[in-house]
C-alpha cells in the first residue's frame, strides 16, 4: 500500500511526457537518447537515492551537492598531486564521506536539532574544505578514468549503457530492495511516520538517524566519484544546488516531504522527469535553458498540490489540516 | 522602546564585539571613518552597506520563522525583483519602478503564504516551489541577459547617501523602525509568536492565524524585493542567475544567530539584523584579513554550529547551570 498511488502517477506523466515528446521528435524514442539520458542523471540518480531515505525518515539532507563537490576535488588532488592509486583515493573518500554524515547524524539526535539546519551547516562545511583544496579545476588523467569512461554495454539500435549510468543502475535497485525488504528500510518508514512511537516500539533512534545520514552522504559520496567519471576533473564549484535538484526529484517522485512515506523507484523516476525536460530542451533548441527550471517548479507544486490533496482526503473524516503544519 | 530592546541580547552583541575586535588587529584601520563629499567612508559603513539586503532578509524571515515557518525563496524574489527593477528603470519613473518591483515581491509573498496558510502546505516544500521556479521566471524577464540601466534615481537608491548614511542603510533602518512599530506597537507580535507556538491553540482561542501566517509571508517577500532593488542598484544591473544567491541562507543563519527558535513562538526583530551585521563583519574580516574568501564557508560552518549548540534544548541544562555560576561570580 505505502505510497504506490504516487508512484503510479509519477510514471503515468513519465510515459505520457516521454510519448508527447515522441511524437514531436520522433527521434527521442531511441535507445540512445535513453542511454545518454541515464549517463547524463547517473549522479543525480545516485544522490537522490540517499535523499529518499533520509526524507522518508523525515529529514532533509541540504549537504549533498557539497559532498560532491569536495569528493571531486579531493578525488583529482589524491590520484593527481598526492600519487593515491585511485581505488585507495575512492576508498578513502567513501571512509571520510560516511563519517561526515555520521556526524551530521549524530549532532541532529544527540542535540535534537532541525536537520534542516545541522545540515545546511554541513552543506558551508564541506563547501568550504572543498574550496581549501583547491580552488581551481583540476584535470584527472589517470588511465583507469579513460577505461571507466570508455566502458559501455551496447544496447539495440544503437545506444550505450554506460559504466556510470550501470552503476546508477546498481544502487536504485539497491535502494530499493533496502528500503522494501530489510528491517533497516522499515525502520526508516517506522522513524518518519514518528519518531516518538517508532522509539517506543523499539527502534534505536539514535542508531537509526546516525546510519540514514551515513548513507545519504556515503551515496553523495559515489555520485561525486561518477561525476568526476562524467566529466574527468574535480572542481570545488561543481554540482552547486544539486541539492535542490534532488529534493525535486524525490517530492516529483511521489515521496511526502513530511516523511512516512515514499518510494526509491519513485525518486528513480523524478529523477529520469527532470531529465526528459532537459532533453527536450536539448532538441527543441529554441527554448532556453531555464524553462527547466520553470517547469520544474510547476511539476512540484502540481506534485505536491495532489499529495496535499490526498493527505487531507485521507484525514477528513478525524481532523481539519491547520495553516502552520509542522 | 522596551519592547524593542533584546531581553536575551547579551551574547549577541558580545560577539559582534569580539568579531569587531578581531578585525581591528587584522586590519588597524577598520575603525576608521572620514567624510568625503558629504558622505562617511570606512570599513564600518562598509560593513552596514553590504549587509543590507541580508538584514532587510531577514526582518522578513524573522517573522516568517517565528511561525513555525521558513522561507527558502527569499534569493529567487530578489532575483525576480531586480529584473524588473532593472528593466523598467529606463523607461520609467523611479515611483512606477519601486511599486511594480514591491507589487512583484507582495505577489510573491501572496503565493507562498496561499500555499503554506490556505492549502496547509509544509513551508519548506511549499517556498521549495518557488525558490527552484523562481530563478527561471527572473531569467524570463532579463531574457537570460544581464540587464544593465543607467536610471540616476534608481543608481541613487543603491550609492547615494542621506545625511552621510549610504541609502541602503537608512532604507533598512527605516524598515527596521517600520516592522518594529507595527509588530510590537500592537499585539501583532504576539499574536504571530502564539501562532508560532501553538497553531491549533491559536486558532482555538480566536487569533486569525491563516491571516497571520499569510501576512508574515507577504511581508517577507516584500522585504525580499526591496533587498533586491538595493542589490540591483547597487551594481547597476540585474543578474538573474547570481541576484541573492544563496541568500537565503544567510538570511536563516542570521534569525538564527540573533537567538530566534527555528520551532517558532518567539523572535527578536534588533537581533535578527545583529545577526545580519554579525555575519556580515565576518565576512568583511575576512576579506581584509588577506585570506581567501573561501574561508568564509568554513567559518560560518563553524558559527553555525556553535549557535545550534548553544540553542540546543539538551544543552539548555548546561547553559542554566552557567548562567547560574556567572550570577553568584558577579
Amino acid at each position: 500500500m505505502r505510497g504506490l498511488p504516487p508512484v503510479l502517477i509519477t510514471a503515468i506523466v513519465l510515459v505520457a511526457g516521454f510519448a508527447l515528446c515522441a511524437v514531436q521528435f520522433p527521434n527521442i524514442a531511441s535507445t540512445r537518447v535513453v542511454g545518454n539520458l541515464l549517463t547524463d542523471n547517473a549522479f543525480l540518480g545516485i544522490v537522490a537515492t540517499g535523499m529518499t531515505f533520509v526524507i522518508i525518515s523525515g529529514g532533509i539532507d541540504l549537504s549533498v551537492g557539497s559532498v560532491i563537490g569536495f569528493t571531486t576535488v579531493f578525488v583529482a588532488l589524491a590520484i593527481e598531486r598526492w600519487g593515491m592509486p585511485p581505488l585507495v583515493a575512492f576508498v578513502a573518500i567513501l571512509a571520510l564521506s560516511a563519517a561526515f554524515g555520521a556526524a551530521m547524524g549524530a549532532v541532529i539526535h544527540v542535540f535534537d536539532l532541525p536537520p534542516f539546519i545541522v545540515t545546511l551547516a554541513g552543506m558551508f562545511l564541506a563547501r568550504g574544505a572543498g574550496f581549501l583544496l583547491s580552488t581551481e579545476s583540476v584535470p584527472i588523467t589517470a588511465p583507469v578514468y579513460s577505461t571507466v569512461s570508455d566502458f559501455a554495454l551496447r544496447m539495440p539500435g544503437g545506444g550505450r549503457l554506460t559504466s556510470v549510468a550501470i552503476i546508477m543502475l546498481v544502487i536504485v535497485i539497491g535502494g530499493a530492495l533496502l528500503l522494501q525488504l530489510t528491517r533497516f528500510g522499515a525502520n526508516v518508514y517506522a522513524l518518519g511516520g514518528s519518531r516518538a512511537t517508532a522509539g517506543l516500539m523499539g527502534v534505536a533512534v539514535g542508531k537509526m538517524t546516525i546510519k540514514i545520514y551515513m548513507l545519504s552522504s556515503l551515496l553523495a559520496g559515489i555520485a561525486g566519484i561518477v561525476f568526476s567519471f562524467y566529466t574527468s576533473a574535480g572542481y570545488s564549484l561543481s554540482a552547486v544546488g544539486v541539492e535542490l535538484d534532488t529534493i525535486a526529484a524525490v517530492v516529483i517522485g511521489g515521496t511526502l516531504l513530511t516523511g512516512g512515506q515514499g518510494s526509491v523507484i519513485g525518486t528513480f523516476l523524478g529523477v529520469l522527469i527532470q531529465g526528459l525536460i532537459q532533453t527536450y530542451i536539448n532538441f527543441d533548441g529554441t527554448l532556453s535553458s531555464w524553462w527547466t527550471k520553470i517547469a520544474t517548479g510547476v511539476l512540484l507544486f502540481a506534485f505536491i498540490a495532489l499529495q496535499q490533496g490526498l493527505v487531507a482526503l485521507a484525514r477528513r473524516p478525524r481532523t481539519k489540516s491547520l495553516g502552520a503544519a509542522t | 522602546m522596551t519592547a524593542l530592546l533584546p531581553r536575551r541580547g547579551l551574547a549577541q552583541i558580545l560577539a559582534l564585539i569580539v568579531i569587531l575586535a578581531v578585525d581591528r588587529v587584522v586590519s588597524p584601520q577598520f575603525f576608521d571613518l572620514r567624510l568625503q563629499d558629504g558622505r562617511l567612508f570606512g570599513s564600518l559603513i562598509d560593513v552596514l552597506n553590504r549587509g543590507t539586503p541580508v538584514a532587510l532578509l531577514s526582518l522578513g524571515m524573522v517573522l516568517v520563522i517565528a511561525t513555525r515557518g521558513i522561507d527558502l525563496s527569499v534569493g529567487a524574489v530578489m532575483a525576480i525583483c531586480g529584473a524588473i527593477a532593472a528593466s523598467l528603470a529606463d523607461s520609467h519613473s523611479l515611483p512606477v519602478v519601486l511599486a511594480a518591483a514591491l507589487g512583484a515581491g507582495l505577489v510573491c509573498g501572496l503565493w507562498n503564504g496561499f500555499l503554506v496558510a490556505v492549502l496547509g502546505m509544509q513551508p519548506i516544500v511549499a517556498t521549495l516551489i518557488l525558490m527552484v521556479a523562481g530563478r527561471g521566471i527572473a531569467q524570463l524577464i532579463t531574457e537570460g541577459r544581464i540587464v544593465t540601466f543607467s536610471s540616476p534615481d534608481l543608481v541613487w537608491l543603491g550609492n547615494g547617501s542621506v545625511l552621510g548614511l549610504p541609502v541602503p542603510v537608512v532604507i533598512a533602518l527605516g524598515m527596521l523602525i517600520l516592522t518594529g512599530a507595527v509588530v510590537r506597537g500592537s499585539a501583532l507580535g504576539l499574536l504571530i509568536e502564539a501562532t508560532g507556538g501553538n497553531a491549533r491553540a491559536s486558532e482555538l482561542s480566536g487569533v486569525g492565524t491563516r491571516a497571520m501566517i499569510l501576512s508574515v509571508y507577504v511581508w517577507c517577500g516584500v522585504c525580499a524585493a526591496l533587498a533586491g532593488v538595493i542589490a540591483a542598484a547597487d551594481i547597476m544591473g540585474a543578474d538573474a542567475n547570481n541576484a541573492g544567491l544563496w541568500l537565503e541562507l544567510d538570511a536563516i543563519l542570521a534569525v538564527v544567530i540573533g537567538g530566534t527558535s527555528l520551532f517558532g513562538g518567539r523572535f527578536s526583530l534588533v537581533l535578527a539584523v545583529l545577526g545580519a551585521l554579525i555575519i556580515q563583519t565576518m565576512n568583511t574580516g575576512i576579506l581584509l584579513s588577506g585570506y581567501p574568501p573561501e574561508f568564509n564557508l568554513l567559518v560560518k560552518a563553524v558559527v553555525v554550529l556553535a549557535v545550534l549548540l548553544l540553542q540546543s534544548p539538551k544543552l539548555s541544562g548546561f547553559a542554566g547551570i552557567a548562567a547560574r555560576l556567572r550570577r553568584t561570580k558577579a
